[in-house]
């Protein structure tokens, strides 16, 4: 139904299907995100597709520090997706905590719940970071068949 | 609910691609009729009004931007409005003007950002594309205003931390014209599409009375032609910009859309009357002192009124700092608007109030585990 999400596979896309979840950022680098989906021709040209359902992708990018209640939401997004699975923390908030480190229900960066591949501090990320850190992904999933 | 055999249950989020941001839904229907819905929130709870209580009072301006990216910069002024009424600093009025311009600004790439991602949940993606290659126009001016296309960063406690100069404001005159045109183009799918209109008109209906009652804020109660607008009190510089709330009497999803798309027409005037009659003199003055007493401030974010709360003692830790955002009091109107609609219709009516739950969780339940 809607052209910027794909109902495919993984494998039937035939690269990296990005499933996207907020985990509690201040949104700033979710629509950096979405802006990044804008650029359709680009990310065809990477071989990068969104999807909305987490069985469907092998790859997550999440934003936002993690809390008591998104962490179960987060981790169970993750055990859901195909192998290998590569995950992108988009934003200092997400690396780290970030500027809400000292917020009470603040648990840190996404690292604490789920393993991640790539980080991507900024705040707000640039879109080109973005694609940029995906690709590098792509170039090491190719290289070694499988992320550390 | 006498009748249970017929009613059904279904989950909407907290992970979904037509939902930015968490948020659960829990619908009973019947047959494709919404009878009650029981919203959840807390996904994206931090404890932030806490942290503002262990801070240094000055970089709170910071964290309060961050509360929510798409509204950052109103947060920060209120959050500066706020201080400044409790150190009692008078800032200058070019820095009025200037914090004006840069809140319409916001607005601008709110509204934009919220009319494509409605575009997309009633399912035309073109719509979507077009309308955020318009908006890169906006985040293009952030960028050449600051140097950062989300996070504009220009407000300080006591003024601004940059001027408008003649060559950006050239710049502003000439880029927000051009975006006035490409919105032209599909401004006139949302107000004439009739497969457009078949999914908006008479969906998710907040009559006058109800929107008044459920205490709805923002283009959602001017969508039922309340013209309740917290820049008509004139703070900052609206006070002589001339300004008139917009507001349409459809009380449904379709008048919310207009009166946003009317409002980002509106945004260009107001920058462009701002940047002409905006006075010459200092941006910034010098805030003595630490904040004390109670003060309650309130502005107009892109989806309606914003209540900042301070507590000071005199010292650099606030005592309280406590936030409301428009979106709280836009969830009781969205449970009316909901129940007795169609099953069908449910992301157009969960976007019509632009959710912005970032904002909203600012409570969370701490149970003690015996
Ligand atoms: S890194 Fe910054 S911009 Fe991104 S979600 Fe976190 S606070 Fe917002």
């Amino acid at each position: 139904m809607y052209p910027l999400t794909s109902q495919k596979t993984a494998q039937e896309n035939n690269g990296i299907s990005v499933v996207h979840f907020d985990c509690g950022g201040c949104n700033g680098c979710d629509i950096e995100i979405l802006a990044t989906l804008t650029r359709i021709e680009d990310l065809k040209k990477l071989g990068i597709t969104r999807v909305g359902d987490p069985s469907k992708a092998n790859a997550l990018v999440a934003t936002g520090p993690v809390n008591h209640r998104n962490k179960e939401v987060l981790k169970s997004i993750y055990d859901r997706m195909q192998e290998p699975k590569l995950v992108f923390a988009v934003g200092t908030c997400a690396c780290t905590g970030g500027l809400f480190h000292n917020c009470g229900n603040t648990l840190g960066g996404i690292d604490k719940v789920i393993p991640v591949d790539v980080y991507i501090p900024g705040c707000a990320v640039r879109p080109e970071q973005i694609i940029h850190a995906v690709n590098l992904a792509i170039k090491k999933l190719t290289q070694e068949g499988k992320p550390e | 609910m006498s009748n249970t055999q017929n009613i059904s249950t279904f989950p909407f989020g907290p992970q979904d691609v037509l939902l930015p941001e968490p948020l659960k839904f829990q619908f009973y229907v019947d047959g494709d009729k919404i009878i009650k819905v029981d919203p959840t929130i807390g996904y994206v709870h931090r404890g932030l009004e806490r942290a503002a209580e262990l801070n240094d009072y000055r970089r709170n301006l910071y964290l309060c931007e961050r509360i929510c990216g798409i509204c950052n910069v109103i947060h920060g002024q209120t959050y500066a409005g706020l201080i400044e009424k409790m150190t009692d600093t008078e800032i200058p009025e070019r820095a009025q003007y200037l914090r004006s311009i840069w809140g319409e600004l916001a607005r601008l790439q709110s509204h934009l950002l919220w009319l494509g991602l409605f575009a997309e949940a009633v399912g035309n993606p073109q719509l979507f594309l077009d309308v955020w290659r318009d908006r890169e126009i906006v985040l293009q001016l952030n960028e050449a205003t600051n140097g950062h296309r989300i996070h504009l960063g220009t407000t300080l406690i006591g003024g601004a931390v940059k001027d408008i100069d003649e060559s950006l404001a050239q710049k502003y005159f000439a880029e927000l014209d051009k975006l006035r045109t490409r919105m032209d183009t599909w401004a006139v799918t949302m107000r004439k599409d009739p497969e457009f209109l078949a999914k908006t008109v008479d969906i998710g209906l907040l009559p006058k009375k109800d929107a008044v009652h459920s205490g709805a804020v923002g283009p959602v109660i001017r969508a039922s032609g309340i013209p309740d607008d917290m820049r008509c009190n004139g703070y900052q510089a609206y006070g002589e910009l001339d300004f008139e709330p917009i507001t349409y009497d459809g009380c449904d999803v379709q008048s919310r859309v207009l009166v946003r798309l009317d409002e980002t027409y509106q945004s260009i005037e107001l920058i462009k009357r701002a940047l002409k009659q905006m006075p010459t003199g200092p941006i910034a003055v010098k805030s003595e002192g630490f904040p004390e007493g109670e003060i309650v401030y309130r502005t107009e974010q892109p989806r309606g009124e914003v209540f900042y709360y301070g507590k000071g003692n005199g010292t650099i830790h606030l005592e309280r700092l406590k936030i409301r955002t428009p979106t709280m009091p836009n969830i009781p109107p969205l449970l009316t608007m909901l129940t007795g609609d169609k099953k069908q219709n449910i992301p157009a009516i969960v976007h019509s109030i632009d959710p912005c739950i970032s904002c909203t969780e600012r409570i969370t339940e701490i149970k003690e585990v015996a």
